[in-house]
């Protein structure tokens, strides 16, 4: 799939702005703080209703108007199709498919798919746990939509839980025992949705390892490298798996005995909950491990260990949805500054076969040779095609 | 910003659930230019509806008197009972002809985050209703959403040992839509409950 055109119109520092691309490489090149981040930002936004870059919509928008419009022409198998989110803060946003309004703006997730290389992916390796349980969840929710649905109800769920355990904590014993008869509802919730969301990311975790090891490999390729391994460090029991190392890749266990061993671990640390006032077992307590070789990447690896590692997890992202038929717009946003010109290479030439590659580079040296194709110059917030 | 009294006005209705400060502002206008007969008697019902409806001291709808309609209603089935969050629901179940028991309205879902746990809520008097023994079915007809869920869940496990037939609504796809229509949570959810046809 590939974007033909593409329009903004209050979209952060762009008043208003039209571009035609084309499948292949597109670079945009430009000094820092011109506006390039901000034209593959939108691109990304399309395809997930939310931008890598910030959590809320506000500053999405231009400031002093009141809403921000993307508008894209995309092509897939042939076929055009005309997307148009209307973003307004604070309210919901307005999705609209070939000038036709869907009920719902989230039912455009998915029709374009992206895959974003951008300088905040060091933190997927140097970063808190939750960087890493957000990229599991994102790839998660691309591969099959319903996660987002899943995941919206275990943190509604996490949410009254939290509240409950904070008032029954402080309550006196007789009250205290009417918020337990509840708990044990929020308790049967909680172990559903949060064995859901465990068989997702472990069944993702087994498909995602190899394709990890490969592109590591590839990107670390002439220097002396050991192999980069993933894992699952949970406090929870998981079926099938002895010790408190972090679970390796294999097949996902039984939904049901998840389930079984969430419910066991909420009745153990029930005593600690109430005194903290927080939920201690779930998959929001979970982290994704890394390792090369012997040793956590974390705390361990060097700067260009880190970048390498965070590369491959996106490019292994990007694999994983190809081998299972998808063909997701590449956005390499500002990577190329950070390495070295043989990885350079190496990363090109993996990415060289995408339908549509975007690349954001401050110099035209930052843009490998072997991704020439548009250019387009951005300077002071217009874009000027050579 | 309007003189004195226009804007009150305007507050007051901005305050209703799902009336924002621009259709507040259309129904002040059209309030101010309306015959005044038409006003005298919104205004009248405004504080009739106060002074007369309470709650069916059975069931907890909305009532004139002391027991609802279907309260009174001989002809309803008095073994059987559907359990709804509000009076509203009452009336969408109402509208289906479909049920002839009766009704027990909980006033609401449990939720935490609210303030709302099971004292707040009608339960009490739900086990009250049940201590006679002639209920012998219940249908719990909570919201299919997580509040809803959680206090079917609730009440599930509060009642199941009292040797009645317990039943909840079905959750799928809705009659006469696409199937290409449907968001993916409630597709998802009717493939888990989907059912044989062939027995």
């Amino acid at each position: 799939m590939y974007v033909a055109s593409l329009s903004l119109h209050d979209f952060r520092s762009y008043p208003e702005v039209h571009l035609d691309l084309e499948a292949g490489a597109c670079a945009f090149v430009g000094r820092n703080g011109q506006g390039k981040t901000n034209l593959v930002e939108a691109i990304d936004y399309l395809s997930r209703l939310s931008s890598h870059r910030v959590a809320s919509d506000a500053p999405l928008v231009r400031a002093g108007a009141s809403r921000a419009v993307i508008q894209a022409e995309v092509v897939r198998d042939g076929r055009t199709a005309l997307l148009e989110v209307e973003i307004h803060p604070g309210s919901a946003n307005k999705a609209r498919i070939n000038r036709s309004v869907l009920p719902r703006a989230r039912e455009i997730v998915g029709l374009v798919r992206t895959v974003v290389f951008s300088p905040e992916d060091l933190a997927l390796v140097k970063g808190d746990p939750g960087d890493r349980r957000r990229f599991l969840d994102d790839l998660l929710i691309l591969r099959a939509p319903r996660y987002a649905g899943v995941r919206s109800d275990y943190d509604r769920v996490l949410r009254q839980r939290n509240t409950l355990l904070k008032t029954a904590g402080g309550a006196r014993r007789g009250a205290q025992e009417g918020a337990l008869a509840t708990l044990e509802v929020w308790d049967a919730h909680l172990a559903r949705a949060g064995a859901e969301i465990l068989h997702g990311r472990l069944a993702l975790l087994d498909a995602l390892a190899p394709f990890v090891a490969k592109s590591y490999e590839l990107i670390a390729r002439g220097a002396r490298h050991d192999e980069a391994t993933l894992g699952y460090r949970t406090a929870l029991a998981v079926p099938g798996h002895e010790g408190t190392e972090p679970v390796p890749p294999g097949p996902a266990p039984d939904r049901a005995d998840l389930e079984q061993a969430l419910l066991d671990a909420l009745a153990e640390r029930r005593k600690d909950e109430l005194d903290r006032g927080v939920t201690l077992v779930g998959p929001h307590r979970d982290d994704l491990t890394l390792q090369l070789g012997p040793l956590p990447a974390k705390g361990y690896a060097s700067h260009g260990e880190s970048w390498s590692y965070a590369l491959a997890l996106r490019l292994a992202s990007y694999d994983l949805l190809r081998s299972e038929g998808d063909d997701p717009i590449l956005v390499l946003d500002d990577v190329f500054a950070e390495l070295d010109s043989i990885r350079r290479d190496q990363l090109a030439e993996r990415v060289a076969e995408a339908e549509q590659v975007l690349i954001t580079a401050a110099v035209d040296g930052d843009v490998p040779d072997g991704l020439a194709g548009a250019r387009f110059r951005v300077a002071d917030q217009t874009v000027r095609r050579e | 910003m309007y003189e004195g009294i226009v804007q009150d006005l305007i507050d007051e209705l901005g305050r209703l659930p799902g009336v924002g400060p621009k259709s507040a502002q259309r129904i002040a206008f059209h309030i101010l230019q309306a015959d005044p007969a038409d006003v005298r008697r919104l205004a009248s019902v405004l504080t009739e509806v106060k002074d007369k409806v309470r709650f069916c001291a059975v069931c907890g709808n909305v009532a004139e008197e002391e027991r609802c309609r279907i309260c009174r209603d001989p002809r309803r089935d008095p073994t059987v009972l559907c359990v709804v969050e509000e009076s509203k629901d009452v009336v969408a179940i109402e509208r289906t002809r479909e049920f002839r028991g009766r009704y027990h309205v909980l006033g609401g879902a449990i939720s935490p985050i609210e303030g709302i746990g099971p004292d707040q809520l009608r339960i009490k008097e739900l086990l009250q209703r049940l201590s006679d023994g002639q209920v012998t079915e219940i249908i719990l007809a909570t919201d299919p959403n997580l509040e809803g869920e959680a206090t079917a869940t609730y009440l599930t496990r509060l009642l199941k040992d009292l040797g009645l037939r317990l039943t909840r609504l079905a959750s799928g796809l809705p009659v006469g839509g696409d199937l290409e229509y449907a968001d993916e949570v409630t597709l998802g959810r009717a493939f888990e409950g989907r059912r044989s046809v062939d027995d």
